[in-house]
């Protein structure tokens, strides 16, 4: 059940970050979720990232909406405020929080039910206004909690455990989020954490609207044949486009790699995202060649994975409404309240 | 032949206009020349979901004795739409005046015998003077107001100086509005009856109050109650609410060392965003609003269930319109008491509050970002239409420079560092209401995680039912404690003894106070008792109690208040009845006295003394 804590006891030896935490400070309860499920290993991803990024986990605030993707927050960064929302509306109360306080790291989990379908419209238009956020989809083309459902991300063609065939066109929400403005755009595997782990500190330091989707098998009820969503299948048919290596400003690493592999993007706040390609004709600098590459290997049966676009330049939604560098939470009367000589002039103005 | 009416600073004139036709800027000149001689005026707007073409109207009620409520019918009708003459000229009492655009001459038979019919041919006037056809429109409107200035005896001079006033730094507009209004005003002068019976004298009785509408106040309220996050989705009658709010905050809530905003605004896509926004916002120590109407309160009520479950602070401003969500959208209601009281689904209780006009909107509207903090809970202020999108003389508002923000129980990364033990829903204080901590506080201490599902007294996910429970009681007391925050209900007692009682709130007041005045005036004593909350504090079911019987006034066709007085107070059902007035018109103190007065001769009471019956 997830009221039941893990153990705090570890290894003695288990590697501390340059906050002297180890991996255990960024984990949470025990997962409750089915054995094998794909969010899991998300969950892991992300203790991962955070670990490795040295955030201090309190300093992350973490949302979701409703199903088996929004139950996650409680089984990573049990030091962090978690907030699980309303089903399909977790962007809206991120996007509130992120006015509050800027100084937070927002981490938004949901899912392709939680996104796609009833939730798409503030999916989109979180996007849209650049909310500096992390927003992770966890991608099972299926409804869980309510056993079996195709979701809106699901194939047209794809086959439901029952023998159901998807009538209804799939919804790729990174091409929704790259037409829609998100400025760091990602697709990975939870079956493959090399490139998860890396994707998900590129999001966590990227100062706009980040964006990843993440195909997470179910194993429950969408990892049978004709799925295209069951680890076979992701497996035979992921065309990674590119690896990230994120660059910390403290720990710069050196590498050599043959000319024209790679490409490098400075954030605001002076980490580098290096990427090397995997795909020489992949450009990650182009929206739209972006937009049309992975729908053109999609036709084929392909899924593109990889980080799809990166904006170097990213600005968010703070930037755009002119609000104050410090958190709005913080301000007090001083600062928000005219006084009642301003209220005078005012009366004196409407009589 | 009738009476033609006679009355000073007494008489209703209403304007009936094409919307879209700049009317409105002109008739509010009208209703401010007057306010400026000292004399009280209340206009009320009434137009329809439109933008071009299609009819409005405006009406001045002026009246000495200060009485704001609308009044019904019209001693004057500036009758300068076509499409409603028919129903425009109906509507003027007997003795009363006409006062149309007579270009076109019109045949007899569209005029009525008992009024006194006064044309100026304004069209003819404006194609002779003016060649650019906007023109020809808009000065039409000033000319109009020239001609009513000698008409009504209106000091031309206050005119002159609200003209100025309104084209100060655009002097290139000054002199062409001058002279459109001396030119109505000569053209009357000369050629009509000047002045008519009814005529404005100046007085002093507005005093130092302003002219304002209910949406400015409630913006301004917002402002001065320290709100940081607005987010909401246009929906008439609020949106003015949001949009003043951008503009005050565009002067006064600047940083003036970088310039920049010490507010987010965020236009929403629909309220389901809006109040997510808020929620998110205030989970997270902003204090946050949102303004709307009835149809965005049905939005976002799931959401206002996680609120009230989680125990979120929120702010939602109803301007209450007409229901259901579209036909009547402009105009005035009190319909959503039930739907706001009990909004989401599982059990739920809100606050409420009732200002009764602007200078009380913007008071509680700044104490229900208070409210909400300390309760954290959703707090709605109920205010509607009539309140929000007319300008009404109201007291001017007034603010305590040593009044602080309540952002209640809220712990400290110092509370937690000295070791205060935490549970998010854990009543240390016994009063219901449990200590919060805002995200990112401690390193170690004080994180929890918030959600629509059971949890224990330290935010741990459950499905115990006892827990479910010993939260469910908790939140009831919480909303016993809450009585003690929310305003206190405003008495009026009758000189004698009244064996009856009235309970009304909102935006009726105004109608109210003449309506008792009246009654008292005709030997009718009423006691009266204006509700400016829910939960109902005890006075509140102590009055219905000490009275044989109550008559709860407002303007919906259930009785919600009755609803909710009956479901909430222990009070015998038979003790109180509904005087309901839901037609989307402002109530008038006319019917509240009519209907009162029916249903006393139906309980076989008689008025101890008859005088001269007042405002008939």
């Amino acid at each position: 059940m997830t009221y039941l804590a893990k153990p705090k006891l570890h290894h003695p030896d288990l590697p501390a970050n340059a906050l002297g935490f180890t991996r255990r400070d960024y984990e949470g309860t025990i997962s409750t979720l089915c054995a094998g499920c794909g969010h899991d290993s998300i969950s892991a991803a992300i203790i991962q990232a955070c670990w490795e990024l040295a955030i201090q986990p309190h300093r992350v605030a973490k949302l979701s909406g409703i199903g088996c993707s929004s139950k996650t927050p409680t089984y990573f960064l049990d030091k962090s405020h978690g907030f699980n929302s309303v089903h399909g509306r977790m962007p809206s109360v991120l996007t509130g929080a992120n006015l509050a306080n800027r100084d937070l790291i927002y981490l938004g989990v949901s899912g392709d039910g939680d996104s796609a379908s009833i939730g798409l419209g503030q999916f989109a238009h979180s996007m849209r206004r650049g909310v500096n956020m992390t927003y992770i989809v966890e991608n099972n083309g299926v409804y869980g909690l309510t056993k079996g459902q195709f979701s809106a991300t699901a194939d047209r063609g794809s086959k439901s455990k029952r023998g159901a065939v998807n009538t209804d066109e799939g919804i790729d929400l990174a091409i929704l989020a790259l037409q829609l403005g998100a400025t760091f755009v990602a697709r990975s595997f939870s079956g493959d954490k090399e490139q998860l782990v890396p994707l998900i500190k590129g999001a966590l330091t990227h100062p706009g609207a980040a964006f990843i989707d993440v195909v997470s098998p179910c194993v429950a009820f969408n990892n049978h044949e004709g799925s295209t969503r069951s680890y076979d299948y992701v497996r035979n048919h992921n065309e990674a486009v590119n690896r990230l290596d994120v660059i910390t400003v403290h720990r710069e690493i050196t590498a050599e790699y043959p000319p024209g592999s790679v490409q490098e993007v400075r954030q605001h706040d002076g980490s580098l995202l290096r990427l090397r390609k995997l795909s020489e004709d992949y450009d990650s600098s182009s929206r739209i060649s972006a937009m049309s590459y992975v729908q053109s290997r999609y036709a084929h049966g392909e899924i593109v994975t990889g980080l799809l676009y990166v904006e170097p330049g990213a600005g968010d939604l703070h930037e755009s409404l002119g609000t104050v560098d410090r958190p709005l939470n913080e301000l007090g009367e001083k600062e928000l309240c005219p006084g009642s000589a301003a209220l005078a002039k005012f009366n004196a103005s409407l009589r | 032949m009738v009476k033609r009416i006679e009355a000073v600073n007494d008489f209703v004139v209403k304007f009936a206009n094409v919307n879209g036709s700049g009317s409105a800027s002109a008739n509010t000149l009208f209703a401010k020349a007057i306010m400026r001689m000292g004399v009280p005026v209340s206009p009320r707007n009434i137009f329809p979901s439109n933008i071009q073409g299609l009819p409005t109207w405006y009406e001045v009620r002026v009246s000495e004795r200060g009485w704001l409520g609308r009044r019904g019918g019209a001693d004057l009708m500036v009758a300068m739409n076509p499409q409603t003459w028919e129903k425009d000229v109906v509507e003027i009492e007997p003795g009363g005046y006409l006062f149309y655009d007579s270009t076109k001459p019109l045949p007899a038979d569209k005029f009525r015998s008992d009024v006194t019919v006064l044309g100026m041919p304004l069209t003819a006037i404006c194609n002779a003077t003016y060649s650019d056809a906007r023109q020809r429109q808009l000065f039409k409107n000033i000319i109009y107001v020239g001609a009513l200035t000698a008409l009504l005896d209106v000091d031309v001079a206050e005119v002159e100086r609200l003209i100025g006033e309104q084209y100060k730094g655009k002097e290139k507009l000054l002199e062409p509005n001058l002279k459109a209004l001396h030119m109505g005003r000569d053209y009357a002068l000369e050629h009509l009856p000047c002045p008519l019976g009814i005529t404005v004298r100046r007085t002093d009785k507005v005093g130092d109050r302003i002219f304002i509408e209910g949406n400015n106040a409630v913006a301004l309220g917002a402002l001065y109650g320290g709100a940081t996050v607005c987010a909401w989705y246009p929906i008439t009658p609020s949106s003015s609410v949001a949009e003043a709010f951008s503009k005050h905050c565009s002067k006064l809530r600047v940083d003036p060392a970088t310039g920049k905003l010490n507010v987010a605004i965020v236009q929403a896509e629909d309220e389901l965003a809006s109040i997510g926004m808020v929620i998110g916002a205030a989970w997270n120590g902003a204090r946050a609003f949102t303004c709307t109407s009835g149809p965005g309160v049905s939005l976002m009520t799931e959401f206002i269930g996680l609120a009230y479950f989680a125990e979120i602070p929120a702010v939602i401003v109803n301007v209450q319109r007409a229901g259901p969500s579209t036909g009547m959208p402009t105009r005035t209601q009190q319909a959503d008491i039930l739907s706001c009281a009990y909004a989401s689904h599982g059990d739920t209780k809100h606050v409420l509050l009732f200002p009764e006009d602007a200078k009380e909107a913007f008071q509680l509207t700044a104490d229900a970002l208070d409210l909400a903090d300390r309760l954290q809970t959703p707090v709605f202020v109920m205010t509607d239409l009539d309140i929000g999108m007319n300008e009404r003389l109201c007291d001017p508002l007034e603010w305590d420079d040593s009044r602080t923000y309540d952002r209640g129980k809220v712990l400290s990364r110092e509370d937690l560092e000295a070791g205060q033990r935490f549970g998010r829903y854990l009543d240390v204080d016994d009063d219901g209401i449990t200590y919060r901590t805002y995200p990112g506080t401690h390193p170690k201490r004080g994180s929890f995680f918030t959600r629509g599902t059971s949890r224990d007294r330290y935010a741990r996910y459950t499905e115990e039912g006892s827990a479910y429970v010993d939260n469910m009681q908790r939140l009831v007391r919480k909303f016993a404690t809450a009585k003690l925050y929310v305003p206190e209900p405003v008495l009026t007692d009758s000189p004698r003894t009244a064996h009856y009682g009235v309970i009304y709130y909102g935006s009726t007041a105004c109608a109210m106070d003449e309506a008792l005045a009246e009654l008292e005036a005709e030997g009718i004593p009423i006691d009266a008792l204006r509700v400016r909350a829910f939960p109902f504090q005890d006075s509140v079911i102590e009055f219905v109690n000490a009275h044989d019987h109550v008559f709860v006034v407002e303007q919906n066709r259930d009785g919600q208040l009755r609803t909710l007085l009956v479901n909430e107070g222990a009070i015998d059902p038979a003790r109180a009845s509904s005087v309901v007035h839901y037609d989307g018109t402002p109530i008038t103190a006319r019917f509240i006295r009519r209907a009162i007065e029916e249903r006393l001769s139906a309980f076989n009471v008689r008025p101890m003394r008859r005088t001269a019956a007042a405002g008939e």
